[in-house]
This record gives structure tokens, sequence and C-alpha cells, in this order.
């Protein structure tokens, strides 16, 4: 489940759910065209919603973090629950994407 | 030691039933009043073997998983994640973090990583055209024990 928001030049998207294969498939399309705006500098992430994230969900974020880090913006989190932290300390994803209080 | 317990069911190999197969092992180890991160543990391994299954093993073009799994009375889960799809040419290549085949499609190579890390052991037997079987094992706390009824 994502839901999409512009404030000035963050895009804020809320994930709900299972951030698994299935899911990142699923948004990928959509969440790229969106971050294709030019206005667009920093993409949010917000986790509250996220109750399950395994490697795919790291290789979604990661692959945002590309095409963000290409235009010169960058790639931020909040919300963040314990067990999908767990998954982001594991892949070293904090050295790359910022985690917001 | 004596199996107390045992699950087996073959499904089709499409992203959807990822969450299937998550569902499933969550209802098989619930008598084992497993803590949340103990659940969380086995979930998120099954559902790295069922996606790569899936990704790698069958090219994303379908086909059928087994998954199987077994209770023993000692409280120790296995878990087998069996594939006939195109099997792996380099295991220990395959097992090191951020390794992937899959360059263009955004596979971040932490999958087997994944596993390891939230599972006691994994074991890896594939053969090239053949397909893959992945067996996880993962001992439950004592503690966890319900009423000995199987004993």
């Amino acid at each position: 489940m994502i839901s999409m928001e512009i404030r000035k030049h963050d895009l804020i998207v809320t994930l709900a759910g299972d951030l698994d294969h299935n899911a990142a498939e699923g948004m990928r399309d959509n969440l790229d065209e969106r971050i294709s705006d030019s206005r667009i500098k920093r993409l949010i992430f917000d986790m509250h919603g996220v109750d399950f994230m395994d490697s795919s969900g790291i290789g979604m974020l990661l692959g945002r973090y590309r095409i963000m880090s290409r235009k010169g913006g960058s790639v931020a989190v909040i919300g963040v629950g314990k067990r999908v932290d767990r998954i982001f300390e594991m892949a070293g994803l904090y050295r790359l994407i910022e985690k917001l209080a | 030691m004596k199996i107390v317990n045992e699950m087996c069911m073959d499904f089709y190999a499409c992203p959807e039933n990822e969450a299937f197969a998550r569902m499933t092992i969550s209802a098989f180890i619930l008598p084992l009043n497993p803590t949340l991160e103990e659940m969380g543990d086995v979930k998120t391994a099954i559902s790295e073997a069922v996606t790569n299954a899936i990704v790698h093993g069958y090219k994303q073009l379908g086909g059928t998983i087994r998954m199987h799994a077994t209770l023993t009375a000692d409280n120790i889960l296995t878990v087998d994640v069996i594939d006939n799809g195109c099997g792996i040419e380099d295991i220990t290549k395959a097992r090191e973090p951020f390794f992937t085949t899959e360059t263009e499609s955004e596979r971040s190579g932490m999958g087997f990583t994944v596993m390891e890390s939230f599972m006691d052991s994994v074991e890896v037997r594939s053969r090239p055209k053949y397909g893959t079987s992945v067996r996880m094992q993962k001992n439950f706390a004592a503690v966890n024990l319900p009423a000995a009824k199987h004993a």
C-alpha cells in the first residue's frame, strides 16, 4: 500500500504492510514517475506502517537512492520500526539513507 | 529426535505467494509460542528463500516451489524450500553479501545473508539446470515449549 504527497522539494511516500518483492515490483513504476519531477530534491519514506521488510525492500530503497543521487537529491526514512531497523543496519543502508527523527 | 509435526505444500512461483508462504510458516510455528522476534526471523528467512526461487530459480517465469517443514520434540524447526529451476553455478559466491546475478533488476544480493542472520543454520544444495534446495533450521528456546503433550 502506498500514498504520496509533495511538500515543497520533498516527496513523502507512505508505505504500509509488507515491503517484499511483490510489493516492491508493484510500486516501482508509479514511484519513479513521481520522482522524475525536477522539483523533487528529497525522497522521504514514511515507514510507520511497514511491519515486514526483506532484502527486496533493501533493493527497492537502494534503487531509489541511485536515482535520487543521479539528480543530486537524497533519500531519507522516518518511523522505522525495530525489526525493519535491523534489516537497515545489516545492509548498511544508513550510510546512504538518512534516518529522520 | 522424534518429529512431532510436519507439513508440505507445493505452490506456484509467483510474487503473490511470497506472503502466502510467510503466513503458512507463521501458522505452522505458532504452537511453539514463538516471540515476535522469532516469528519475524522465520518469516523473513522464508521470504528470502521463496523470493530467490521465484526470481533466480525460475527467472520470474513461474514453476513449482515446495516448502517442507518439520518440528521435532526438542523444538527444532527445519524448513526446506525447493525449486526445480535453473540452479546455482557457484553457491559460495551466491552466499556472499551484496553478490547478485541480476544486476539490472535491483536485487540487493542480501538474501542468503539475511537467511544466515535470522536462522541457526542454512544449507544450500544446488545443481545447475535441475534446481536448488535450501534447508534452514532454527532452535526455539525451551522456555517456549508448550505442555509436553507429545511426550
